[in-house]
Formats: C-alpha cells, structure tokens, sequence
C-alpha cells in the first residue's frame, strides 16, 4: 500500500476531464462560519470565505491541522452547528438549491436523507442504549416513512452491503458488543441508508488501527462506485487523499489555502503551506524524509493578524503577507491559491476577495 | 502505510475561557448579607434593645410595630414569655454563626487532614479511612446528628462537635481524591527524591495544594451546618433554651402559627434563609472560581 | 457480573460492620449505656438487667458481639414510651413514611425531569433561569421553614389544607411537597447536566445529521441516557426521604419513621432513637447495593463487564 502513495493519484487523471462537464452537485460560495463568543466579543472565524464545489460521484479531500476549520466546514453544510457558530456570509447550493436560506424543517429533510454524514469517533456515534439494528433502520423510518419490518429488513442488508458477518444477529445487538472497526462500518451503513447523493466522511479511520483502516477505504470506495456518491474526505492523511480524492482542498486557520485537482497539486503544489505538507510525506523511494510538520504553531484563531495566517510560518513570507490577507487568486481551470506568491506581477486575477 | 498526520493542536478552546469571564460577577449582595450577619454577631450586646432570654409575660405575643397593637418598644413583636423578638433575632445570629463557623472549620481540619494522610498514605490506612467513610456516608447526616445528639445531650459546644464528627467526611473524600493526583506531580516526587519526610511533604507539598478545594467546600458547607443546626435547635436536641437559637425560635413559635402569631416562625425562618441562600451564592461563585474540579460538587 | 455483585457485597457487610461498631462505640464512650437503654429514673435493678442483658461489665468484644446477636435477632430493645418493641413500632409506622416518600418522589420528578430537561435544551433561556431559582431555593430553605410557611398559607389564611395528621389524600399534599422541593431541586440540577453532556456527545451529533425531527432527538435519544444517572440517585433519594423526613414528620404531625425517631428524642425513649437509626442505617446500605446491582442490570456496558 505505500509504494503507491503518489503514483495512484496521477492515474486517475483521465476520466475526471469528462465529468467537468456536469453542473456541480455542490457548491460552496465564500462560505463563512464564526463562532462567536456569548458576549460577542470574541471572533472566530472557523470558516472563512471558502469557495469550492464537487461534482456528482467526485471525491473531495480535504486536509488541515486539527482546528483549521475542516469539521466546521462540514457540519456547516449540514447545518448541525454548535450554538456558538453561525453562518455568517456565503451560499451553499446543493442541487441548486441554496441550503443556507433553507429553513430547519427543510433541512432535516436533507441532513440523512440526500447529505450523509460519518463521524470521526466510531465508539461515540452510536447510541449505546439501542440495538444496531434501530439505529440503522431508524433512518429510513424517518426519511422514507419504511414500515418498521422492512426497515429491519433493510438495515439487515445494509449491514451486509458493509461486510459486516451474520448481520442478522448483529443488528439485535449493542454498540458495545461490536468492535471499532465494525462499529464505524455500521456508521457508514446508517450513512448510505438512504441513498444520499453526497457523504461526508469526517476523519472517519483516525481512530482505527491501519488494516482495519485499509479495509474502511476499500469498502468505502466500493459504496463510493456501486452508488455514484460523491464523497467529501476529511483527513490529515495525505497518503489517503492521494489514494482516495480526485480534489483537494487544503485548508489552514479557517482559509482554503489551496484548492484544485490532487495529482496537480501533488506534482506542482503553490502554496507553501501545500507544500510543506507534501514534503513531509515519506518518499516512495524509501528516502524517508523527516516527519515532522511544519516548525511553529498554528495561530489563535481568536486573535488572527490582517495579513496571512501562515505568515509566521511561512518559510517565503515577505512583508506584504504579514499586513495584508492574500487572496484567492485563480491559477488554471478549477484550481485556486490564496498566497502572494501566486499572484501574478503585476495583480492581474484576483477573484473571490469578498 | 507510510502517511504523514500533520501535528495535532487544539484550536478552538472557547468555552473554557468564556465561563471564566461568566463567572465574573462576584456576589456583591450575598457577601454583604453575610457581613451584616457577622456584625450583627459580635456587636449582638450593643444593638439588642432587651436582654433576649428574659421576657416581660405581660407583654406576650405582640405583633410587629405595623400591625394594630405593636409599638416601636418591641419593634418586631415578642413571643410567647414576652421576649423581644428583635434582640432574639439579633443574639441567634451569634448562635448561628458561632456554631455554623467553627463546625465547618472543625470539620475541614478533620476531613483535610484526614483526606491528606488517605490519599498520601494509601494503602490499609487509606482503605480504613475511606471505608470508614463510606460507613458515616450511609447515615443521612441529620440522622446521625440527631443520634450523636441524644447520647451527649445538648449544648453549644456538643453541636459543634457533632456537626464536625459528621460533615468531616465530606471533606476527606473529595481532598483524599485530590491528593491521588497530587501525589504523582513533579514536585512531590522531587521532594520525595530530597528526602523529605512523609509528614514534611503532606504538610509543605500537598497541603497548601489542597487548600483551594478545602475552603471551597467550607463555603459550601456553610449553608449545609446552619440548617442542620437550625434543624436540631428544631427538634429540641440543638441548642438549649433559653439561648436564642433561629430553630429553636421557629419551633417555638409553631403553637402560635396557628392563631395567626406568624412573626414568631417566619422571622428567624426568613434569618435562615437569607443566610443560607447568601452562602450557598458565595459557595457556588467560590467553585466556579477557585476550583473548576468542583463543578459537579 | 457474579464478581461484581460479590464485592459490592462485601463492602455493603463492611460498611453495616462499621456502622454498628460506630453506634456501638459512641454509646459506650460517651458513659454508661444503661442509663440510655433504661428509663429515666429507673430502678438499680432495671439498670443491673440492662447490664445483664448486654454484658457491661465485660471485655468490649464480648459487648459487641452481644450487641450484635440481639440486633441479628430482630431485638432492637423495648420502648419505654410505647411499652413495645422497637421493631413492631418501627413497622407500624414504615407505611406511612413510606406513602408519604412516594408522594414525595412523584412530585420531585414530575417537577424535576421536565424542568431539567427544558433548562439543558433552552440553556440560557428564562425558563432555565427560573429552574435556577427554583433548584437554589429547594437546596437552600430548611424544610421546616417552608412547611410552616405553607400551613401558614394553605391552613391558616386559606384553610384549604389540614395543617397536621394524616388519614385524606389532603393531608399528604404540603408535607410532600415540603419534602420534595429539596429532591426536585437536586433531580433538575442533575437532570440538566446530565442532559447537557448527552447532547454535546457524538451520537446525539450522529442523530442529528440523520434528519431526525428535534423532538425524536431529544425524547428518544437523548432522554433515556440522560436519565440513567437521574433514576438512579432517585432511587437511592426514596431511602433518604424516608430516613431524613423526620423535620417534616414533626412540622405536620405525620405518623412515620422520622415522627417516631422525634418521638424518641423528646421522650428520652433511647432504645427507639438508636433502633431508628441503625435500621436507617442498613437500609440505605442496602439501598445503595441495589441500585449498584440494578445499575449493572441495566447498562449493557456493565453487564458484559467491557
């Protein structure tokens, strides 16, 4: 599996040039999510201006440290926010609609239903006092009104479609009697229960160990197929985005810092912040290079500088990005970069400052 | 499966700041009551307009000066010997407070110590302390107060001692769990390597680090030892008469409930209240403030 | 499972042990026995009985462990008042502490649950600042005083309710509720926190990204769990009632436990007081080993012993 980190990603560049043709399934418009303390003098800017869209049956990875916005960024779209955030700015179409205006009763028809969604912690996210099988067929009781024996039915099946052995004993029994693995399994089955046209996968191996982990991405990748989803990856893995995503969105203190087609921004990264990533990948080479990140800390989202985030980091930082944000700026088709450095001299195609 | 995580820091520590900044209204009003008490305390023998255990019978049950029949000599009436109200009032708070301050501190130096040694010690000492606990735990402590009360027979200092004897453990529990945690820290250890003795390091190490939680659970049990005395005077095992003590006031004043003689239960009743309320504000800001351990208290 | 509920019930032995060696001991320590277990003013033969009948004049160990046969025997002594067995008094007025706990227990959960619940889903609201001043008043007024301030109210301005004794469904009403406030207070504080960590946790996150309607969150999912721990300090609160009532027993004259134990103090009828408080005593140890067991019953996670 590690020979293949970086050479998989290159391969899948034929089929999506054809796809580009399709209007998106889902599209971000500057999408900004605030936590906003009670007093309301604090700011966080979570999320702040992210554009990006995915097509149907695409997957889309998303990286960035822990607390750089990836999650909020997701549960933005299915407006399942903590009480202190807020949708600030920016649309989010969905099938053309907007979903930001929906209203809750609209949405809950679309939360489950046509977004899914799988948690980062496969032992938290079940209930631990309903047996598998209620939890699994609960949605399609909701959504699609399915009597209560052909849900159990159904949920049997699904537990199947997961791999999950002697699923109709399994679905009597609890969370707690089942392993991680099959735990998160049973997560995705509850996810594509009902056949959503989009799954959000939210760290979804993170805390599994890395055969159960390799076999997660396999059978996700199977479902991926067999139903035409589009996936949304969220990760720090870049080995599984470039197994894994045709897209990648790169994501630093709340700010998409990069974004376009994985294999391109694999060979040719813009960003430093990509590319200080990226070359803290392992080599396939077995030249391991050091694993360590990036020196410095991510900043206070609390108290953030007007220039770029990644500044005080930033090995190619200049005086500009310390006292002013840069901004999106549209490198080729599809793909986007928010650095000084991609700007052309003298500016020539901003776009998306907002 | 070479693959790179990028470090993992926590960004978004919001909450935890922000229940800080919450907790910032310091309980202005509370701590004022509690003042004006303990003033009223000490100075009991300037502000009393009568002596409080000696009554006039012919002035019995008089009513508050804004009721028909009451008068400003008697400002908030008299009970069923004749005996200011007001003065009563005013001596009960020593009661109270006298009682109230020592048992919690009585309690606190037993249970702390006590939760010290557990903790540190461990061991068959910390499992006879801690079961012995658990044993006084399984007693509702007025109960056990109650009982205490009826061997010794009553008096000030027996209250005192038998609030202690019972609320100690409440201390011991929650400073012995302390103590588990403290004891792994780098400076006991170090101590431990400077060849310090067991008794210097609970005393120079562990004590000053548990002093927090201490008085926190002082503030708390304030409001806890005053209805439990208050309870006692109530059922006759708590202060003997004719001392002024607010519960045994207000079981005085029952009989006259009756006949519309209100001011004889509800005025220590209100005293009480305003006591105990005001404690249990400032315990609760103290917890939030001092310990955030205590939260769940 | 079988382990589990052993040890429990070695440390519920351990804690009766030293319960009784407690009792035992401050009876001793405190002076002679005798004149507690003997009438006021008895007679040197009443008291030599006494001494008899416990061994007083012998080693503490062979008093402890007369002590101890006469109370596994069901002897908890003679009352003076009553010229009865302890026992037989005790569970001549069990029922009505225990009619008057019941009554108690509804009110605290029909008002504490509900409350609770409302406080943790609309945090910050009004309602949740109301249950906040409700939940400070019942920890912080002595059941005495609202008892009399309610006979004061309903009995003798209203007259609506009897201000003491027991026999109608009126009479239980104020001493219920002077009891209950305290436990209502304690089962809302612990249901809103309790309610409050089911709805921050993961699978209450997974249920809401399911499209489930926020009242099927919240009474399915979130519900059950958060009241686990809250019916399980309620049961151990139902033994507390019937033990702690006796200030409330005394303020509205209601023949139970705690009625008796008043009793027992103002009669200097010791022999009651002590029978009062060891059976409390084990009752609440017993108690809390129940609900220990029950605890294990219900939550799978324990069950299995994962």
């Amino acid at each position: 599996m590690s020979n293949s980190t970086l050479s998989y990603a290159s391969s899948k560049a034929a089929p999506r040039a054809i796809r580009d043709i399709r209007p998106p399934l889902l599209e971000l418009r500057n999408l900004s999510t605030h936590y906003v303390s009670q007093q309301g003098t604090r700011v966080v800017p979570a999320v702040d201006d992210v554009t990006l869209s995915i097509r149907p049956g695409e997957t889309l990875g998303v990286v960035g440290e822990s607390g750089s916005g990836k999650s909020t960024l997701a549960l933005s779209i299915l407006r399942v926010l903590p009480t202190a955030a807020r949708i600030v700015n920016g649309q989010i179409l969905f099938e053309g609609e907007d979903l930001v205006t929906k209203s809750d009763s609209e949405m809950r028809h679309v939360r489950g239903k046509r977004i899914a969604m799988i948690l980062q912690d496969p032992m938290a996210s079940l209930n631990p006092l309903f047996t598998i099988g209620n939890q699994v067929a609960e949605s399609m009781r909701v959504h699609e009104g399915t009597r209560r024996r052909a849900a159990w039915q159904r949920a049997i099946e699904l537990l199947k479609s997961v791999r999950i052995p002697s699923s109709e004993t399994r679905v009597t029994q609890f969370p707690h009697e089942m392993s991680g693995g099959m735990r998160q399994r049973i997560v995705g089955a509850i996810g594509i229960s009902c056949e959503p046209r989009l799954l959000i996968a939210d760290e979804p191996t993170t805390s599994l160990d890395l055969t159960i982990q390799a076999q997660y991405l396999a059978l996700l990748r199977d479902i991926q197929r067999e139903h035409g989803l589009a996936l949304i990856f969220i990760t720090h893995n870049l080995g599984i985005v470039a197994k894994m995503c045709d897209q990648l969105a790169v994501m630093y203190a709340g700010r998409l810092v990069e974004y376009g087609p994985v294999e391109r921004i694999f060979d040719n990264p813009v960003h430093p912040y990509t590319k200080a990533l990226l070359n803290s990948i392992p080599r396939i080479d077995g030249m391991r290079q050091r694993l360590t990140a990036i020196e410095g800390q991510p900043p206070d989202m609390a108290r953030l500088s007007p220039g770029c985030a990644f500044a005080a980091r930033c090995p190619m930082a200049f005086d500009r990005c310390r006292v002013e944000a840069p901004p999106s700026v549209a490198l080729e088709e599809n793909r986007t970069a928010r650095c000084w450095l991609a700007v052309p001299e003298p500016p020539r195609a901003a776009v998306g400052v907002a | 499966m070479s693959t790179t995580t990028i470090t993992e820091v926590a960004a978004i520590r919001d909450t935890g700041r922000f229940r800080l900044l919450r907790s910032r209204d310091f309980p202005l009003v509370p701590v004022l009551i509690i003042l004006t008490i303990a003033l009223v305390a000490v100075f009991a023998d300037f502000l009393a307009p009568h002596n409080p255990e000696v009554g006039k019978l012919a002035a019995r049950f008089k009513p508050p000066f804004w009721m028909a029949g009451g008068s400003m000599t008697y400002p908030l009436g008299t009970d069923q010997l004749g005996r200011d109200m007001l003065s009563r009032l005013i001596f009960g708070a020593r009661v109270s407070m006298v009682v109230g301050f020592t048992a919690v501190i009585f309690a606190g130096v037993v249970g702390t110590t006590l939760g010290i040694i557990s903790g540190y010690m461990g061991g068959w000492v910390d499992q006879a302390i801690m079961r012995l606990t658990d044993a006084w735990l399984a007693l509702p402590a007025l109960t056990f107060a109650i009982f205490l009360a009826a061997i010794v027979g009553p008096s000030e200092m027996n209250i005192v001692i038998i609030l202690a004897l019972v609320y100690w453990t409440r201390y011991a529990r929650i400073v012995r769990g302390e103590v588990l945690s403290l004891k792994e820290r780098e400076f006991v250890r170090l101590a431990v390597v400077a060849g310090c003795s067991k008794w210097t390091i609970m005393r120079k190490h562990i004590l000053p680090n548990v002093m927090n939680s201490a008085v926190v659970l002082a503030s708390l049990m304030l409001g806890v030892v005053i209805v439990a005395e208050a309870s006692l005077s109530f059922l006759g095992v708590g202060v003997p008469p004719p001392k002024p003590a607010w519960g045994l006031m207000l079981s005085d004043g029952k009989q006259g409930l009756m006949v519309g003689y209100w001011w004889l239960t509800v005025m220590p009743g209100l005293c009480i209240m305003l006591m105990v309320l005001s404690a249990n504000l400032l315990g609760d800001w103290l917890r939030v403030k001092l310990d955030p351990q205590l939260r769940q208290l | 499972m079988r382990q589990f509920v052993l040890k429990r019930f070695c440390y519920s032995l351990l804690s009766l042990f030293l319960l009784s060696v407690t009792i035992f001991f401050f009876v001793r320590v405190t002076g002679d026995p005798a004149t507690l277990l003997t009438e006021p003013g008895a007679s040197e033969a009443d008291i030599a009985a006494i001494h008899q009948k416990f061994g007083l004049d012998r080693p503490l160990v062979v008093q402890y462990v007369l002590f101890m046969t006469s109370l596994f025997r069901g002897d908890l002594g003679q009352s003076f008042y009553y010229q009865t067995p302890v026992m037989d008094l005790y569970w001549s007025r069990l029922p009505h502490s225990l009619l008057l706990a019941a009554v108690a227990m509804a009110f605290s959960l029909i008002i504490g649950i509900p409350s609770g619940i409302i406080a943790a889903v609309r945090i910050g609201s009004f309602w949740d600042s109301v249950g906040k001043v409700f939940a400070l008043l019942g920890l912080s007024l002595p059941s005495f005083f609202i008892g009399l301030l309610m006979i004061l109210l309903f009995s003798v301005y209203l007259g609506w309710l009897p201000s003491s004794g027991s026999g109608t469904p009126l009479h239980v009403i104020m001493p219920a509720f002077a009891l209950g406030w305290y436990f209502a207070a304690a089962h809302m504080r612990l249901t809103r926190s309790s309610m409050l960590e089911v709805l921050g946790s993961e699978y209450i996150k997974l249920a809401r990204l399911k499209g489930l309607p926020q009242r099927l969150v919240i009474a399915k999912h979130a519900f059950k769990n958060a009241l686990i721990p809250v019916l399980t300090l309620a049961g151990i609160n139902l033994v507390l009632m019937i033990n702690v009532a006796v200030i409330v027993e005394t303020v509205f004259a209601w023949p139970g436990i705690g009625r008796l134990l008043y009793e027992g103090i103002s009669f200097r009828d010791f022999p009651v007081v002590q029978g009062v408080v060891i059976l409390g005593g084990a009752m609440i140890v017993a108690v809390n080993l129940l609900v220990d067991i029950v605890y294990a019953v219900i939550d799978p996670r324990i069950r299995l012993g994962s």
